[in-house]
């Protein structure tokens, strides 16, 4: 007998008659918020949270938001940066004095290493949790491109804000690699202090475009 | 109304006057206490060490000797969660459902619980001139759930100047035959209860199950705190007319 | 700290005897237990639907567990559909004969390695060292404790035992290429072994991970961490080898919206932990290009078989439990000998490794059974009932030796003497006799034979001459 069979007998044999019993999961929790929040309400309380893992977050209209990446990069003395390739063009427009490099062909890990940052958007963010989750859809790019530079710049637009975490488990896609991001990487491994930067960038920055979607 | 005690096998030998302070306290409420001569022990002992067919010769007796009776007062919330809790699970263990039905049948309370919700009574003219602080023990308060129920009885004691206990819900360390098993945790354990107690600055210190008490007593008495332990019920027996239960 | 190889580790008691004394070790507990308590209780306490969340994780759990085989063989069609190869490993050893292979084939002799409690349950990082492969450990804890050569003493926060100064001293002296003008700052310590595993990282072909959860629905694997050194494994080398049990596996994609809710909040008390990865199989053009995934028995299935021990395979290793029992702060982890201490390893361990050696028997004891834990488990496991019933198998387990324990005979002489009033009542007599000789101003301080133990530091009273039921009788008497 191989291991597999071994391993589900074994299974069916410890469950005996119990083998199957279907279980009702009440699922009485809360799917959205608890008030009725209108949508500048989860906005601002996505910016609160995020601010609280010591991300910095940044409010900025539509037809800011090339200044504003350009600002944040150049106030991090940023010269050289990693974008996916398909990031929207005009979040760069604005760009002087920092090379942008696409990723495409791919940046060895070595190279990425030598970036001064990373800019991408974002497939959902969570209100409750301050949450961005990346899933390598339109201006993400792949994972390692957002972990391996030192500063990731994310632009977050309102519309992909939802309240709770059952709202952004029910909008992603399982199927995609998902990354989801609270804040810089950080560790509490010492005496419990926290620690904000290890492996992960050490710095994280929110662009939360109000507004719509241009 | 009619109450049979169950005075639990600890207290008959060691501590007879909580015994004695529970008939007091209820008779002095109207109420007619019966002392069912045929009792001993809940099992509660065996059953927590893992020994599951004494446990299970102990629950038959203590069925036999209560089922059929009204309620069922003891002022112990250990014993109490045995019969309520254990009961059914001793019975399943022992592939016994003859008592577990017995054990459904039973209405056993904890003393605390019997005077607040079955009597209803929170003042039971009790006096107690003394700094008393009030340990909740891990049994009542988590697993029957007590609550402030003895809290509420201690307030309305007149002349008693009740003071909060730090950290009060963390365990004493007691845990039955833990104390001798473990008894270095035991021991660890019960030093930072008796410093959270002494920061209090009580003379006493009261709780609803006198196996904890006699832990914490017994670390108190060692160290020559001074400190008295005291069942919650004693102290809510004492009168200014009463001269038992006076520290 | 470390046991020589070989030596079963020494009972629960005797451990604990040791650790009580370190002076170094119960400042660290304290301190660190005391703050993750109070971030737990702000965290759950923040969510008004904490409770439905906990019903729910509950009952994910339950539903799994009961119909284990067939999500099993769901997760392992959407694995394989997805590009991953699933192996399946009914022991240890087994396991690690995979994990060995699967390197080799690869032709590396280093991995990197995310904290996962599996890999230690079954030693890999010592059958990859026998076969000529070094497993890197990345999370920030897990290398203390590797450069010291020391053991994980807490879920979560596996060097919850060392303090600052313990962790610069060892890093000054075991991890190469650490400043010399390192100071003891958290910050500082952090930076330093961000420089050292950064090359490796950048380096690594291979990685082994463990999984948080795995939904069997589709084919996913999720992994909480903080730090980032899992999205660096997860990410950048070539091969993933995830190590799993079987009891990880939840139904569906929509049962996560109650588990990163209930994971974070009750192990870190965070609202949400830095970094959450979730993957299907194989992505091209994005992270590893070969996915195999070990589902591991190991003893799982014992417990399984148990009606009332299985709950504890609900267990999604938050950690809380260790927390908030009143004997893991005083003891740590070491005492437990194994890799899950505290309340949960003292129902799952002896499950996990039966209960015939000394070892796993001594753990169910290692309670109060004050009940902390079960208050706040989020998946709402009943840790003392179960600890109630595992002593009730290692006393069974003994029962029957051709010598009874002398603790079997005295709780059998106790119980037979406690059936029968009349016994009772004559016992209660002698005893009360007996202990009042041993009194001395109201008082016994010296108790003998295994009583002893009890006064060793607490008196006792001595029983008054006059039982309850003698004052009953002579008042009744007297009517």
């Amino acid at each position: 007998m191989n291991s597999r069979e071994k391993v589900l007998g074994r299974v069916r044999a410890a469950l005996g008659p119990a083998r199957g019993t279907p279980v009702e999961v009440p699922r009485g929790y809360r799917r959205r918020l608890a008030e009725p929040a209108d949508r500048a309400d989860v906005v601002a309380l996505f910016s609160e949270r995020v601010a609280e893992y010591r991300a910095s977050v940044r409010h900025v209209g539509a037809d800011e938001v090339a200044t504003a990446v350009a600002a944040a990069l150049w106030g991090r003395g940023a010269a050289r940066i990693a974008v996916p390739a398909d990031l929207p063009y005009g979040w760069l427009a604005e760009l002087e004095g920092v090379q942008a490099v696409a990723d495409a062909p791919p940046i060895p890990a070595g190279a990425l290493d030598g970036m001064d940052g990373v800019v991408t958007g974002c497939a959902v963010a969570i209100a409750q949790t301050g949450t961005i989750v990346l899933d390598g859809g339109r201006g993400q790019g792949r994972r390692a491109l957002t972990l391996v530079p030192d500063h990731h710049l994310c632009v977050v637009h309102a519309d992909q804000i939802v309240g709770t975490v059952p709202e952004a488990v029910a909008r992603l896609d399982p199927v995609r690699p998902l990354t989801w991001i609270s804040g810089p990487s950080a560790t509490s491994d010492i005496e419990m202090a926290r620690v904000e930067g290890v492996h992960g960038p050490r710095v994280l920055e929110v662009l939360i475009v109000d507004g719509p979607l241009c | 109304m009619r109450v049979e005690l169950f005075v639990a096998c600890f207290n008959d030998a060691m501590f007879p006057g909580t015994g004695r302070a529970v008939v007091r306290l209820l008779e002095r409420l109207g109420h007619q206490v019966v002392f069912p001569a045929g009792q001993t022990c809940c099992g509660q002992m065996h059953w927590n060490t893992g020994y599951r067919q004494e446990a299970a010769e102990l629950a038959r007796a203590f069925t036999g000797v209560f089922g059929g009776a009204g309620a069922v007062v003891t002022p112990s919330a250990s014993c109490a969660t045995t019969v309520r809790e254990a009961y059914p699970r001793i019975a399943r263990a022992a592939g016994d459902p003859g008592l577990a039905r017995a054990a459904e049948g039973l209405a056993v309370y904890e003393l605390t619980e019997f005077l607040v919700d079955v009597l209803g009574v929170t003042d039971v003219g009790a006096y107690f001139p003394h700094r008393v602080t009030y340990h909740p023990t891990c049994h009542s308060m988590r697993m029957l759930g007590v609550g402030d129920r003895p809290l509420r009885l201690l307030r309305a004691v007149r002349g008693l100047d009740l003071v909060a206990l730090p950290a009060a819900g963390e365990c004493c360390g007691f845990g039955g035959t833990f104390a001798v098993k473990n008894s270095d945790v035991s021991v660890a354990m019960v030093a930072d209860k008796v410093r959270h107690i002494r920061d209090t600055a009580a003379d006493v210190v009261c709780a609803v199950d006198n196996s904890c008490l006699s832990h914490i007593g017994g670390a108190l008495s060692r160290l020559r705190s001074g400190v008295r332990v005291m069942h919650l019920a004693e102290i809510l027996a004492a009168t200014e007319a009463a001269k038992e239960g006076t520290p | 700290m470390t046991a020589p190889a070989g030596t079963p580790p020494p009972k629960f008691a005797d451990a604990a005897r040791a650790a009580l004394a370190d002076t170094q070790l119960r400042r660290n507990l304290h301190n660190a237990t005391a703050t993750i308590r109070e971030r737990r209780a702000a965290a759950a306490g923040e969510l008004p639907d904490w409770e439905e969340l906990r019903a729910a994780g509950a009952a994910i759990k339950d539903r799994t567990l009961l119909n284990l085989d067939r999500y099993l063989e769901e997760l392992e069609r959407a694995v394989t559909d997805a590009g991953g190869t699933v192996h399946w490993a009914a022991t240890a050893a087994e396991a690690n004969r995979i994990v060995t292979r699967l390197v080799r084939a690869t032709g590396q002799r280093e991995v990197v390695k995310v904290k996962s409690m599996v890999t230690q349950e079954i030693g890999l990082n010592e059958a990859l060292a026998a076969a000529g492969i070094t497993a890197r450990e990345t999370d920030l804890a897990e290398l203390i404790v590797q450069l010291g050569d020391d053991r994980p003493s807490h879920i979560l926060v596996p060097a919850i035992h060392r303090n600052r100064a313990q962790i610069r001293e060892l890093f000054l002296r075991a991890m190469p290429g650490a400043p010399a003008d390192l100071t003891d700052e958290p910050a500082a310590l952090a930076a330093a072994a961000r420089a050292y595993l950064r090359e490796r990282f950048l380096a690594a072909e291979v990685a082994v991970s463990g999984a948080n959860f795995m939904v069997a629905e589709t084919g996913t694997m999720v992994v909480l961490e903080s730090e980032g050194n899992g999205r660096m494994c997860l990410t950048l080398p070539e091969t993933l080898i995830t190590v799993a049990g079987i009891e990880k596996v939840v139904p569906t994609w929509e049962d996560l919206e109650v588990f990163l809710q209930l994971l974070p909040r009750s192990s870190t008390g965070e609202r949400m932990n830095p970094y959450t990865s979730t993957w299907t199989g194989v992505t091209p053009g994005d992270g590893p290009r070969e996915f195999h995934l070990v589902l591991l028995d190991n003893g799982r299935t014992k417990a399984l078989a148990d009606e009332v021990g299985r709950a504890a395979l609900r267990c999604i290793r938050c950690s809380a439990c260790l927390n908030v029992c009143p004997v893991y702060e005083r003891t740590g982890g070491h005492a437990y000998g194994s890799v899950y201490p505290g309340p949960i390893g003292a129902i799952l361990t002896p499950q996990l490794r039966g209960v015939k050696a000394a070892q796993p028997a001594s753990l169910p004891f290692a309670s109060t059974l004050c009940g902390a834990c079960t208050d706040l488990c989020p998946v709402k496991i009943d840790i003392p009932e179960i600890l109630v019933h595992l002593r009730g198998e290692v006393v069974e387990a003994r029962r029957h030796r051709p010598v009874p324990t002398p603790e079997l005979a005295l709780m059998r002489t106790a119980a037979w003497t406690m059936a029968d009033p009349r016994r009772y009542e004559a016992a209660l007599r002698r005893g009360t006799r007996w202990a009042r000789l041993l009194s001395r101003g109201g008082r016994i301080r010296r108790l003998p034979g295994p009583l002893g133990k009890w006064s060793d530091a607490r008196d006792l009273p001595a029983p008054p001459a006059q039982s309850f039921r003698a004052w009953w009788r002579e008042r009744e008497g007297g009517r």
